[in-house]
């Protein structure tokens, strides 16, 4: 039984074993703030709106992975330079293709995306706009 | 009046099902179909960025994109020595540098030791190695992992993405990428 057991945990750690990882210390802006807290702001706010692409369901603010924090410390140094959120987004997307952003982007293929409320919107509107006349026509005819 | 609403109970009855059916087989269809959990690069068919990467070997020099612009075809290949498939691939670069294929290496957050014993254990096909402590190359040319290898054409424009070790399997193909790059 005991066996089994140490059998079992051995499993459960054998894949952090076999994972390799590098020897080389994380990159300077991969876990350290900017100075500038609004800066800083800006920069975590995008990283959280990034996807980590070793643990796809992480963002890069979330995940532990060396190119996630490679990815941090770029977005921490071109923020830092004054580069536009979105713009190191997009410098992103045009490598990666959207699947990094977890921002949808606005382009024909995400409109349903966006037109979706509305049309829902509209079609509850017209749904309730029947039931109110009906009920207002029931209650007229009542003596 | 109440008559008139009854009337036709047909479709709004079965509406609810057939859209909760029509979920469902999404749902599953989704959890059936193998999941493709690797990211192309969408940076094939541009330039190379620049980037001038310090040497990563003292026997090899470090790797700049003036390189690619010789008007020759080369292989990048994106590595490291913690990366077990890198270790399985190097038959396969060895064969294609013994076919007179140029290759140059990106070492992935790596230091000069561990990638001298990696080369001393796999042996090395690479003319040039670039140091990419940051992935800042990585992350330029858009690849999401190790081993990655790209086919770039003379005039520096990456042609071909190939995602993963290079087994026997793929050097035909890779040859083929590289012969339609020359051209």
């Amino acid at each position: 039984m005991r066996r089994l057991l140490i059998a079992f945990f051995a499993l459960l750690l054998a894949p952090t074993l076999v994972v390799a990882q590098d020897a080389m210390p994380p990159a300077p802006y991969a876990y350290r703030q900017l100075d500038d807290p609004a800066k800083e702001a800006k920069a975590q706010a995008l990283m959280e709106t990034l996807r980590c692409l070793k643990c796809q369901s992480q963002s890069i603010a979330d995940s532990d992975a060396p190119m996630a924090g490679d990815m941090r410390h770029q977005v921490r140094t071109r923020i830092a330079a004054g580069e536009d959120p979105e713009a190191i987004r997009q410098w992103l997307i045009e490598r990666y293709g959207d699947y990094v952003s977890y921002t949808p982007q606005v382009k024909p293929i995400t409109w349903p995306l966006f037109a979706a409320p509305l049309v829902f919107l509209a079609l509850a509107a017209l749904l309730l706009r029947g039931r109110f006349r009906r009920r207002a026509d029931n209650e007229g005819d009542k003596p | 009046m109440s008559g008139e609403v009854r009337k036709k109970p047909g479709l709004a009855l079965w509406l609810p099902l057939i859209l909760f059916a029509g979920f469902f087989a999404l749902v599953i269809w989704g959890l059936v179909r193998p999941a493709d959990r690797e990211v192309a690069s969408a940076f094939i068919g541009k330039p190379l960025p620049a980037f001038d990467l310090p040497p990563a070997t003292d026997d090899r020099p470090g790797l700049a994109t003036a390189v690619f612009k010789a008007g020759k075809p080369r292989l990048l290949n994106v590595f490291a020595s913690w990366c077990v498939p890198c270790a399985v691939e190097s038959p396969q670069l060895a064969q294609l540098a013994g076919q007179g294929v140029e290759i140059d290496g990106v070492a992935i957050r790596d230091r000069k030791e561990d990638v001298a014993r990696f080369l001393a254990q796999n042996g090395n096909p690479f003319a040039r190695i670039g140091k990419d402590d940051l992935s800042q190359v990585q992350l330029a040319i858009g690849s999401s992992g190790v081993p990655e290898t790209f086919v770039i054409d003379g005039k520096g424009v990456i042609r071909y993405q190939h995602i993963g070790d290079i087994r026997p399997e793929d050097v035909p193909l890779i040859l083929a990428k590289l012969e339609e790059a020359g051209k």
